[in-house]
């Protein structure tokens, strides 16, 4: 296992602006068609992030899948929730993935089962998104939740979630603080769909010297804008989007500008861009491009 | 009070399986409130039973199911029934049910599932608000129980699904979390919101329960 940082983490912190993409590991286990995905988009972002068993839809286990990235040489935020571990497999999993070498992780509550496949499964939640920050925190110190001693800690760069679009605002500020206390160094956002919401959760992130990486999705068409809507928890399209969406003649196209154009806008008030490119690919190097063109006059609410 | 729901009879019917004759037996507290296994109850299970062919030897609804020496010396004041019959159909909660199958040898059939450790609302409708989790945690969350009213019990504030204060599981449902702290914004020193709740202790939570009280 080497100590070396991830690249992730030394571009944060050394104050560059970052892309992270995600892709959502296949149900089954042939993974081409994600590996050739992931190669796709990795020349354009600096991390993958690889879902863990997203919207409560069973998938392969995203430890394998981000392991099968890792040795591919494509930088993984491995996504951990706690809908389907306990405690023991939560600090497993984590030990597991830093003897793999992946050390971006991502620690979730994970969507309640009733939006998923398995509806008629048990919910774990032995710990909430707190309690894994905290554990995974005492593991990179060298000791289990039980406070017994690691052979080896592992070392990792601990994201967490944030919805700074969700109201009332003050109700998820302190779960913030906490999470933030808890040890998470850097937070990748539910996507965002208004500018001056992610500016208000910049400035009380600012302060509390963490990385923030604004989520943008991208939309293919109106419909499946209502669809997220009705469906999606913690996610709501504003009007005005969906009938731009709707007007378009190639909504595809226009997705992908409405993307772009909310990226430039949240560009001066974030640390990274986390594209969820729902399945338009070509999406993540418009993205990259037009925010490029941007870089120089960005600068608003720094973080230090 | 245990919150408790008939089965559906075709399901008590396979249960009973090669038997032609049954005992009743209902419960005169819990079942009897959430009328699922009261006098009325057992008359009807009575009738529905006979007009499918079977022989109902008897009937006995207890004052508390779930008190073990009352339900072994009521079964016995009616030990000719209970002879009689192939099987003990039980309608009261789970704990009923077991108090009556170490009570006798016969095949004991559990006619409803139990539900929850509800609070009365009003006549008839039932509300869970606590489920006995072992270590209570309602003089830090001012009196609204996260383990319960959350739909994933996380202790530590709102999920990132919470949005306009409802809870994702359900858009006209109060997160639980937004209650707590409407409930907390009242507390003068605000310090009860920002501290971090450790994971439960679940070890204190022995299973099988074990817990014994005596005076
Ligand atoms: S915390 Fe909730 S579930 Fe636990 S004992 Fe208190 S009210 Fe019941
Ligand atoms: S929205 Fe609130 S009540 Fe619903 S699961 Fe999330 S935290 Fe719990």
């Amino acid at each position: 296992m080497t100590l070396e940082i991830s690249r992730l983490q030394q571009k944060l912190e050394s104050g560059k602006f970052v892309i992270t993409a995600e892709v959502c590991p296949p149900k089954g286990s042939d993974c081409s068609a994600f590996i050739a995905s992931a190669k796709e988009l990795a020349p354009l972002v600096d991390a993958v992030n690889v879902t863990d068993n997203q919207g409560a839809h069973m998938r392969i286990s995203p430890l394998a899948a981000a392991s099968l990235l890792q040795r591919d040489g494509i930088e993984p935020i491995f996504q951990l929730t706690c809908r389907d571990r306990n405690r023991l497999a939560l600090q497993s999993d984590l030990l597991g993935a830093a003897a793999l070498g992946i050390k971006n992780v991502l620690l979730l509550t994970g969507d309640h089962l009733s939006c998923g496949d398995h509806k008629e499964a048990k919910g774990v939640f032995d710990l909430d998104a707190v309690q894994l920050i905290d554990a995974a925190s005492r593991l990179c110190h060298g000791e289990d939740l039980a406070g017994r001693k690691l052979q080896g800690p592992p070392s990792l760069f601990i994201g967490a979630a944030a919805a700074p679009e969700a109201e009332p605002f003050e109700l998820t500020l302190f779960k913030l603080r906490k999470k933030i206390h808890a040890g998470a160094r850097f937070f990748q956002t539910q996507a965002i769909f208004n500018p001056a919401a992610y500016r208000r959760f910049q400035e009380v992130m600012a302060p509390q010297g963490v990385k923030t990486i604004a989520g943008i999705l991208i939309l293919k068409s109106a419909g499946m804008a209502r669809f997220i809507n009705a469906n999606i928890p913690g996610l709501r399209i504003p009007e005005e989007i969906i009938a731009e969406l709707e007007s378009a003649s190639d909504p595809r196209r226009t997705g992908i500008e409405l993307a772009c154009r909310l990226a430039r806008e949240v560009q001066p008030f974030c640390h990274g861009i986390h594209v969820m490119p729902m399945g338009v690919d070509e999406g993540v190097g418009a993205i990259v491009a037009a925010l490029s063109n941007t870089s120089d006059d960005k600068e608003s609410i720094p973080c230090r | 009070m245990i919150v408790s729901r008939q089965k559906p009879f075709a399901e008590i019917l396979d249960a009973i399986d090669g038997s032609s004759s049954v005992f009743l037996v209902g419960c005169t507290k819990c079942a009897t409130v959430c009328k699922s296994g009261g006098e009325e109850e057992i008359w009807q299970m009575q009738e529905a039973l006979s007009s499918a062919g079977f022989e109902v030897t008897g009937s006995l609804v207890i004052d508390e199911a779930c008190h073990m020496l009352r339900v072994g010396r009521d079964l016995r004041s009616k030990q000719q029934m209970v002879t009689d019959a192939g099987a003990i159909i039980v309608m009261a909660c789970g704990a009923g049910v077991q108090s009556v199958s170490a009570a006798t040898s016969k095949k004991t059939i559990a006619a409803l599932d139990s539900l929850f450790l509800g609070n009365i609302r009003r006549f008839g409708q039932f509300e869970q608000k606590c489920s006995l989790c072992g270590e209570c945690l309602l003089s830090r969350t001012g009196g609204i129980c996260p383990v319960t009213a959350c739909a994933k019990g996380i202790l530590n504030g709102p999920c990132g699904g919470m949005d306009n204060g409802k809870c994702e599981t359900d858009p006209e449902a109060p997160c639980a979390w937004a209650e707590i702290f409407t409930q907390l914004q009242e507390d003068p020193d605000g310090s009860m919101l920002e501290s971090y709740t450790p994971p439960k202790d679940y070890g204190k939570l022995p299973k099988p329960g074990k817990l014994k009280l005596a005076k």
